[in-house]
């Protein structure tokens, strides 16, 4: 950030492209899958394994035509997206290859095969969506879509106990895990079209001013749709999904925490009977409560059981890759378990790497929301890196037995190519939405002379949000609202390098007419 | 800082509008977004570093198990050979145990089984043999973050070979069992038991070692039973030598040699049944202490333990050891038993001479026998002489240690003429132990057993060696 804040000291802004530090981030992620995959190889047999060369090839060169992409089409595009997702997909490959000596099986091929598909999707969406914005005027074809995909498995024989899948030939689709991202577009849509609505009518109910019916109705049909759908499929780890990410669309959009708590305890409420009197629910909950329930009752560990003891056998640092015994776990240790194997094998320190990683990605998407102006892709932005964060939560707490256990996989890093290819997708859309929000203007629209320059500014902060800078930088003075839950705002001298993205306009980035 | 600091520029708001922008709850939700990490990672340093040996313990983990089996185990050695070995068999469980000379050391070894665990040494030297001993690794540090496995580390025991192989042939496949002490140190040099058991098919899993296991614990002589150190038997007429010591060391009468003015039969003072003699014909009437230990007075030696009284006898042989709850060399030995709070004289006399309630380990009177041929001092007996990593570098040697001195060192000087005595005088009961060109002394035993004493009687012998100077005392059926 240091290169753009001196970049951002000339009196004519030029945006660095940051391509060159996303190509060696990418090779750099590409080395460190490689570098693990060899290393696995060494622990189980002692030797590199004869196709190091190749795996790495394979990925970095999938990498390279997504830069390539990029590159050609989204050249402001946040640069640290795509080392992130390719770090994550590769590390995903090394842990099920892993299990895949462990088990005698061989996924590891097959999720190299998903990951191309999923590389090539990104690049489609990347290069054939050039303004994110024409999402927006299909809103209500991804919400039918979104519903379709999900009913769909109901009439479909079910796949490992569960009909949320859908089986053509040797490959199963999992629908769901692609609604998700046409919910997100939809939710997004809506609530940027309506927010004002939303957030200003309404009628005051008791203690708490509910909106209009016709302005969160259709919305909360969708969702309640689809939860619906996923509540009778048994599909409980996205329906908690889906609440998470509209809840927290509803409130980025209008602000209304008071609907946000009246939302959580409704489902509370719903919750806790389904806990009590549906079976499988209900054993989830005990799982949860008394994970190590089947021990004491002589019927041995169960999946959570022997995950918290993969968990624990790992300890601080792990026992190296290729070292652990987390296929013990059994059934779906590549893909709803998976995590447990670098609990195991990378340690806790492993692990808050890995969480770390998600962790900037997941800033990454939000920060992509935060700089556009256009509350469409700022929301569309917000709901997908809160899809993703809310999943790594859901997962990793489940496995680790925070929460009660909801069956999803780890983005990215599960085998289960739905979920590989939807995440490719998300983390494309991500990069079509940073790259507006870091796009500078062609032509230099000059200083703004009004109204922007003189709005009321709290007067104690008014040194300090002044970097100094000319030009457009000038006319964003209202762009850190002090509060105090943001402690950044407390030093100014981080404002600078962090401020050095000219405002976008709002000629290019204003709400479209839909 | 918050990492959602770099915002474009805010839309204008409409004038006044009391709520909050896009931007600031935008940010409040990435803020939460992010919480949820730390809250992962709490989570997780619960289960990976605080709860983490709760877990690892819990006997549903198979790892310990798998990381047992994943090497081969440590062996076993003596007289600087290996008498155990590994296995490799290619199945989850890599590594099985073997024995060299399984049933002359099984009551040594014990067995490490797959299926039924460790007895023994292979069971309380097992974090030595399995690598999991916290002494085991050679940079504790280093290892700590490697986490590399540590091979399994060495037993060096203090058995002789051809000790222990004396033992076995003397024995005869009957039921019986040999404790050999080195007298100045403690070292054991021979522990048999008879009948005895090829600890090597346990070793396993599966149906013949399930076969074996049960045939072995059916069988009504207990092949894995250690005699020696895990049962107690009525000690009989051996137990007279710690009557003496309480005797001599008491004073009650004033030498070995004098008479001690003892009736045949002798009927204590509370009661109306006698004690007789093995032999009427025994010269026992007010026979002197020599003489009386020679012959295996019954006589005489229960009326010295009314001379000497309850308190004199329970206290020497507790100094001799019995009464020991919780022995261990390192294995774990039986309490013999010495009776206390008996009610009169009768019973009292009877225990002095072995019977009753009295009842001792082949190893016990091992140490009775090996704290006289040491002059009085008793030395701890062990069976281990040092713990070595498995390249021979040491982790642990065991020294000498002195358990206690129940006799002085007079008292013992009679002592060993006494039993001398027994095994070299024409009237003694231990010729048979005479050996040209050494000095044996010994006292034999036979002790009642069963109800009315039906049982077959068992055989006792407890003797010492001069100059080569073990201890040994064997326990048999009489045959």
């Amino acid at each position: 950030m240091t290169a753009a804040a001196t970049a951002a000291a000339a009196p004519q802004p030029r945006v660095p492209t940051r391509r060159i530090t996303e190509l060696l981030l990418v090779v750099l992620s590409v080395l460190i899958a490689a570098f693990g995959y060899a290393d696995v190889g060494c622990a189980i047999d002692g030797r590199v394994p004869a196709d190091t060369a190749e795996y790495a090839a394979g990925l970095g060169g999938l990498a390279l035509l997504a830069h390539l992409a990029i590159r050609l089409r989204a050249r402001y595009a946040d640069p640290l997206l795509l080392p992130l997702a390719v770090l994550l997909n590769g590390l995903g490959l090394v842990a099920i290859y892993r299990l895949d000596r462990a088990t005698g099986s061989s996924s590891a091929p097959s999720q190299l095969l998903w990951s191309t598909l999923g590389v090539l999707l990104f690049i489609a969406v990347v290069v054939l969506l050039r303004d994110y914005r024409v999402l927006q005027r299909y809103a209500y074809v991804f919400a039918f879509c979104a519903i379709v995909l999900m009913i769909v498995p109901v009439f479909l024989p079910a796949v490992y106990g569960a009909k949320i899948w859908i089986k053509a030939g040797p490959l199963s689709f999992q629908p769901g895990e692609v609604a998700k991202i046409a919910l997100a577009v939809f939710f997004a849509s809506y609530l940027a079209s309506n927010r004002d609505a939303l957030a200003l009518t309404g009628r005051r109910i008791w203690f708490i001013e509910l909106p209009r019916g016709r302005d969160l109705g259709p919305i909360l049909v969708v969702w309640l749709i689809s939860s619906g759908v996923l509540f009778l499929e048994q599909d409980l780890g996205t329906c908690l999904i889906f609440f998470g990410m509209f809840v927290m669309m509803l409130y980025v959009a209008t602000g209304r925490i008071g609907w946000i708590a009246v939302g959580l305890l409704l489902v509370g409420a719903a919750v806790v009977p389904v806990a009590v009197f549906e079976p499988h629910v209900h054993s989830r909950f005990t799982d949860w409560l008394y994970p190590l329930r089947s021990i004491s009752q002589g019927q041995g560990a169960g999946q959570l059981a022997q995950s918290l003891f993969a968990f624990a056998a790992g300890g601080l640092l792990g026992t190296g890759l290729g070292q652990g015994h987390s296929y013990l776990i059994g059934f779906a240790v590549k893909s709803d378990w998976i995590l447990a194997t670098f609990g195991e094998e990378l340690g806790l320190v492993g692990l808050a790497a890995l969480l770390l990683v998600y962790a900037v990605l997941v800033v990454r998407g939000y920060r992509a929301g935060i700089m556009l102006r256009d509350p469409f892709g700022r929301l569309l932005s917000i709901g997908l890196a809160s899809l993703l964060a809310l999943q790594v939560f859901v997962v990793a707490g489940g496995v680790t037995d925070l929460i009660p256990l909801t069956g999803m996989t780890m983005p990215f890093l599960a085998q289960g190519g739905s979920s590989l290819v939807t995440n490719w997708i998300l983390v494309a859309l991500l990069v079509r939405t940073s790259d507006a929000a870091r796009r500078p203007e062609p032509p230099p629209v000059p200083p703004d002379p009004e109204p922007q320059l003189s709005p009321p500014e709290p007067p104690e902060r008014a040194g300090t949000h002044d970097p100094g800078a000319a030009g457009p930088r000038a006319d964003e003075p209202g762009a850190d609202q002090p509060g105090a839950a943001e402690p950044g705002a407390a030093e100014p001298g981080t404002d600078q390098p962090d401020r050095d993205e000219p405002g976008d306009d709002e000629q290019t980035q204003g709400v479209p007419k839909v | 800082m918050s990492p959602f600091r770099r915002g474009g520029p805010e839309q204008a708001e409409t004038a006044g509008a009391a709520r909050l922008t896009l931007s600031r709850t935008a940010r409040r939700a990435g803020m939460f977004s992010l919480l949820l990490i730390p809250v992962l990672l709490v989570n997780l340093s619960r289960v990976q570093v605080v709860q983490s040996a709760h877990y690892d313990g819990n006997p549903a983990n198979q790892r310990a198990v798998l990381a047992r089996y994943s090497q081969p185990r440590g062996d076993i050695v003596v007289d600087g050979r290996s008498v155990t070995g590994s296995r490799a068999t290619g199945g989850a469980f890599d590594y099985v145990r073997t024995y060299t000379d399984g049933p002359l050391y099984a009551p040594v070894t014990g067995f490490s089984s797959q299926t039924y665990g460790n007895t023994l040494l292979e069971g309380v030297e097992d974090g030595i043999l399995s690598g999991t001993d916290s002494r085991l690794p050679a940079h504790p540090l280093l290892n700590a973050i490697t986490r590399e496995q540590v091979p399994g580390g060495k037993v060096i025991t203090t058995i002789n070979a051809k000790a222990q192989q004396a033992a076995f042939a003397g024995l005869g496949g009957k039921r019986g069992a040999v404790a050999a002490i080195e007298p100045a140190t403690g070292r054991i040099l021979a522990l048999a038991s008879t009948p005895s058991y090829d600890p090597g098919g346990l070793a396993g899993t599966g149906p013949a070692v399930t076969a074996d296991w049960t045939s072995l614990t059916g069988s009504a002589v207990q092949p894995m039973l250690n005699r020696a150190l895990r049962q107690t038997y009525p000690p009989g007429s051996t137990f007279k030598l710690v009557t003496a010591s309480a005797g001599l060391t008491g004073n009650v009468y004033s030498g070995i040699d004098v008479p001690t003015n003892s009736p045949d039969p002798y009927t204590p003072a509370d009661t109306t049944v006698p004690i007789i003699n093995e032999n009427p014909a025994d010269p026992c009437l007010d026979a002197t202490l020599r003489v009386a230990l020679e012959v295996s007075c019954n006589t005489v030696y229960g009326k010295l333990g009314d001379d000497v009284g309850e308190a004199g006898i329970v206290r020497m042989a507790q100094a001799y050891g019995f009464n020991q709850s919780s022995q261990t060399i390192p294995v774990g030995v039986s309490e013999s038993v010495f009776p206390t709070g008996l009610t009169g004289q009768a019973y009292l006399a009877l225990s002095s001479i072995g019977q009753y309630d009295t009842a001792a380990t082949p190893l016990q009177m091992a140490e009775v026998g090996a704290a006289i041929a040491d002059n009085g001092t008793l030395m701890q007996p062990q069976l281990v002489d040092s713990l070595t990593r498995s390249d021979g570098t040491p982790v642990q040697s065991f020294k000498p240690k002195v358990f206690g001195h129940p006799v002085s060192a007079a008292v013992a000087a009679e002592l060993q003429q006494m039993m001398v005595g027994v095994v070299s005088s024409p009237l003694g009961t231990g010729g048979n132990a005479a050996i040209p060109g050494v000095t044996v002394g010994g006292k034999t035993g036979t002790a009642q057993n069963g109800v009315g004493n039906s049982g077959t009687p068992y055989a006792w012998f407890v003797c010492f060696a001069r100059p080569s100077g073990a201890a040994v005392a064997r326990w048999r059926w009489r045959w």
